[in-house]
C-alpha cells in the first residue's frame, strides 16, 4: 500500500515532481533518439561521408587531365609521342572491340585513330569529350608543325569559396537537415501509431499540440552538432571559408529544421505502416534532391519550372545557407527564402494538427 | 444511486458489421464491473466508447456525471485507462515512462508509490523492452493509475499472462479497490471475473444477455444438472449461448 507521507508529498509537488508535459515529452523523444546508435551515426556521419565522396568524385575540374585512347600497336607510336608531350593528356591503349565500352564508361574521353588526317571518335554530347577533342586537335596540329601567332598569358584563379566543394558542403548540410527532420519524425510518428502508443497518449489528458511540438523540439537539440560537424569538417579538410556569422547560420538552420520537422510530421500524420511512410518520404524528398540544386545548379532546369523549384523548401534552405556561408549575406538579403521556409513549416503544422490520426 | 458510468442504448457499427447493438449499463461507484464475453462480442468497442476514444453511432454516455462532448479535459484527468496491446517506448525506463505520463496530470501519485503498488521497484531503471509480459502489463496498470483516478478502465488486463503474473495483477487491482476506486474491465476469463468483479454483464453479439453478481449468475443458470463440479461463469455462458467462451 502507499504510505501516507509520500502520498502527501506527491500531492504537494505539482505533477509529482515530473517536469512540465512539454519538457517530459521532449526528453522522452531525445532519450529514445540517443539510445538508438544507428540514428546518431547517420545524423552526424552522413554529411561527412557525402562531402568526402562528392569532393573525390568531382575534384576541381580543369586540373584533371583528359583521357585519350589510341589503338594498341606500333602504328600508334607517333600519335602516342605527339599526345604524350601535352601534360594535360593521358594516353592509354585501346584493344579492338572495347572502344564503345570505354567511351560509354568515360574511361576515355576520345579515341584517336592514326591516319592523314587522323579520326576522332567521341560523344559530342559530353562536355569532357568536347574538351578532350579540342586538346587532342591542338596537340596534334602543333606536333605537325603548326605555329601559333602568340601564346596567351594565363591567370589561373582558384579562390577558396568558389570551388565545387565549397559550394557543395552547405548543400549537403541542408540535405542532412531535410533528411533527418523528415525521416526521424515521420518514422517515429508512424511507429508510435503502430504500437498503439499514440492511442494510449490521447487516452490521457496530454495536450495533442504539445506532443506534436515536442517531436520537433527534440530534433532541434541535435541541430547544433549536425550543422557544426560538416562545416568544421569543410574548414579543416578543404579550407572552406565561412564568410557569414555563426548566428545567421544557426538561424537559417533552425528555421530550416523546424520547417522540415513539421513537414515530416505532416507526412506521418495518417500513415500506419513503415512501407507507406518510406514511400511517402521518398516521393517528397527525392525530387528535391534532384531539383533543389544540392549537387548541381538548379538553373540547369528550364525557365518554365524555375518558379516551382524556387518554392520548394529545400531550394529555399540551400540558397539561404549558401548565401550566408559563402557570401556572408545578411538575414534581410535572404528574407524571401526564410519566408518560404516559414510558410512551409506553419502550413504543415496547421494541417498536421488537423488531420493527425491518433489511433 | 451514485453512478460512475451510465450508458444507454449504445450502437456502433463498422460497415455491415454491428459491433454494439443497443447496449445499456450502469456501473456504481466503488464497484468492480466486468464485461464478459468471447472475442468479437463488442466488449472492446463498448469500453472504448465509454473511454471517449470512439464516438458511438447512437446512444448516451455519462462518466462520473460528465459527458465527453463537453467535459473531455476534466474527464481525462480523472480516468485511468489501460488499452489492449499498448507498447510503451522500448528504450525508455520504467521510471521515465511513468514520469512522462505523470506530467500530463494535475494531481496524482508519486512515482515511488506507483512502483511499490505494482511491485516494479526493482525494475525502476530497466528499459521497457527488457520487461517480461507480466511486468509490462503491470507497468501499463501503473501508467493507468498515475493520475490517481476515480475510475479505472481495463481492457483484457490479464490476456497472455502466466498464472503467477495474473495473481500479481489481481492483487494490484484489489489494492486499488480497497482505496475506494471503481473498475470497469473486460475479460474472457471466467475465473478473473469471479475473483475481481462485484457484478458481471455477459455480452454477446453487441448486447448484454445477462447481468448479475457472479454468484447469482452461477446459481441461476450455471450449474448443469448432469455435471458434478461446482458451477462457474463458464457454465453460465454455455447455458446462455450454447457455446464455449474461448471457442471462436
Amino acid at each position: 500500500m502507499t504510505s501516507d507521507s509520500s502520498e502527501a508529498v506527491a500531492k504537494r509537488l505539482p505533477r509529482g515532481g515530473a517536469h512540465p508535459a512539454l519538457v517530459e515529452l521532449t526528453l522522452a523523444r531525445l532519450r529514445e533518439f540517443v539510445r538508438e546508435p544507428e540514428a546518431l551515426f547517420w545524423s552526424f556521419l552522413f554529411p561527412i561521408i557525402m562531402s568526402v565522396a562528392m569532393a573525390l568524385a568531382f575534384p576541381s575540374r580543369g586540373t584533371q587531365p583528359v583521357r585519350v585512347g589510341v589503338p594498341a600497336g606500333a602504328a600508334s607510336d607517333a600519335l602516342r609521342a605527339a599526345l604524350g608531350a601535352d601534360t594535360g593528356i593521358v594516353v592509354r591503349d585501346v584493344m579492338p572491340g572495347e572502344e564503345l565500352r570505354l567511351l560509354r564508361e568515360g574511361d576515355v574521353n576520345v579515341i584517336v585513330t592514326p591516319g592523314v588526317p587522323p579520326t576522332y571518335r567521341f560523344d559530342p554530347g559530353r562536355e569532357e569529350s568536347r574538351t578532350a577533342r579540342l586538346m587532342v586537335d591542338n596537340a596534334l596540329k602543333r606536333a605537325s608543325g603548326r605555329s601559333d601567332p602568340w601564346t596567351a598569358r594565363e591567370d589561373a584563379v582558384a579562390i577558396a569559396g568558389s570551388r565545387y566543394v565549397d559550394w557543395l558542403i552547405p548543400g549537403i548540410l541542408c540535405l542532412g537537415i531535410m533528411s533527418n527532420g523528415m525521416w526521424s519524425i515521420g518514422f517515429m510518428t508512424v511507429q508510435a501509431r503502430m504500437r498503439k502508443l499514440l492511442k494510449r497518449l490521447v487516452a490521457s489528458p496530454m495536450r495533442k499540440r504539445e506532443f506534436l511540438l515536442a517531436q520537433v523540439l527534440a530534433r532541434m537539440l541535435f541541430l547544433g552538432p549536425e550543422v557544426a560537424v560538416p562545416l568544421v569538417f569543410g574548414v579543416l579538410a578543404f579550407g572552406m571559408p565561412i564568410n557569414g556569422s555563426v548566428l545567421n547560420i544557426a538561424i537559417v538552420a533552425l528555421i530550416g529544421a523546424l520547417s522540415f520537422g513539421f513537414l515530416g510530421l505532416l507526412l506521418g500524420s495518417r500513415v500506419r505502416t513503415i512501407e507507406a511512410i518510406s514511400g511517402l518520404m521518398n516521393l517528397t524528398s527525392v525530387p528535391m534532391w534532384v531539383l533543389s540544386g544540392v549537387f548541381f545548379s538548379s538553373s540547369n532546369f528550364p525557365a518554365a519550372v524555375q518558379p516551382a523549384i524556387r518554392a520548394l523548401p529545400l531550394t529555399a534552405l540551400v540558397d539561404a545557407m549558401r548565401a550566408v556561408v559563402l557570401e556572408g549575406a545578411s538575414l534581410g538579403a535572404i528574407r524571401a527564402e526564410l519566408l518560404i521556409l516559414i510558410s512551409w513549416g506553419v502550413a504543415s503544422f496547421a494541417i498536421a494538427l488537423r488531420i493527425f490520426k491518433w489511433r | 444511486m451514485d453512478l460512475a458510468v451510465s450508458c444507454h442504448q449504445l450502437k456502433k457499427s463498422y460497415g455491415d458489421v454491428i459491433a454494439v447493438d443497443g447496449l445499456s449499463l450502469d456501473v456504481r461507484r466503488g464497484e468492480c464491473f466486468g464485461l464478459l464475453g468471447p472475442n468479437g462480442a463488442g466488449k472492446t468497442t463498448t469500453i472504448e466508447i465509454l473511454e471517449g476514444l470512439l464516438a458511438p453511432d447512437a446512444g448516451d454516455v455519462e462518466v462520473l456525471g460528465l459527458r465527453w462532448q463537453t467535459d473531455e479535459r476534466q474527464l481525462r484527468q480523472r480516468l485511468g485507462i489501460q488499452l489492449q496491446e499498448t507498447q510503451f517506448t522500448d528504450k525508455l525506463t520504467v521510471e521515465e515512462t511513468l514520469r512522462l505520463f505523470r506530467s500530463f496530470y494535475d494531481r496524482g501519485r508519486s512515482i515511488d508509490d506507483l512502483l511499490a503498488l505494482v511491485e516494479l521497484e526493482s525494475k525502476r531503471s530497466s528499459w521497457v523492452v527488457k520487461l517480461s509480459g507480466g511486468q509490462k502489463q503491470r507497468l501499463s496498470i501503473a501508467v493507468a493509475l498515475v493520475g490517481d483516478p476515480d475510475l479505472l478502465f481495463l481492457d483484457e488486463p490479464s490476456t497472455g499472462l502466466d498464472p503467477q503474473s495474473r495473481r500479481q495483477l489481481w492483487g494490484v487491482l484489489q489494492r486499488f479497490r480497497a482505496g475506494g476506486g471503481t473498475i470497469l474491465l473486460t475479460t474472457h476469463y471466467m475465473d478473473e471475473a469471479e475473483v475481481l468483479c462485484d457484478r458481471v454483464a455477459v455480452v454477446d453479439h453487441g448486447k448484454i444477455i445477462a447481468l448479475d453478481t457472479p454468484k447469482a449468475l452461477i446459481a441461476e443458470l450455471g450449474v448443469p444438472r448432469t455435471v458434478v463440479h461446482e458451477g462457474t461463469l463458464e457454465d453460465v455462458f454455455m447455458s446462455l449461448t450454447g457455446r464455449h467462451l474461448r471457442d471462436e
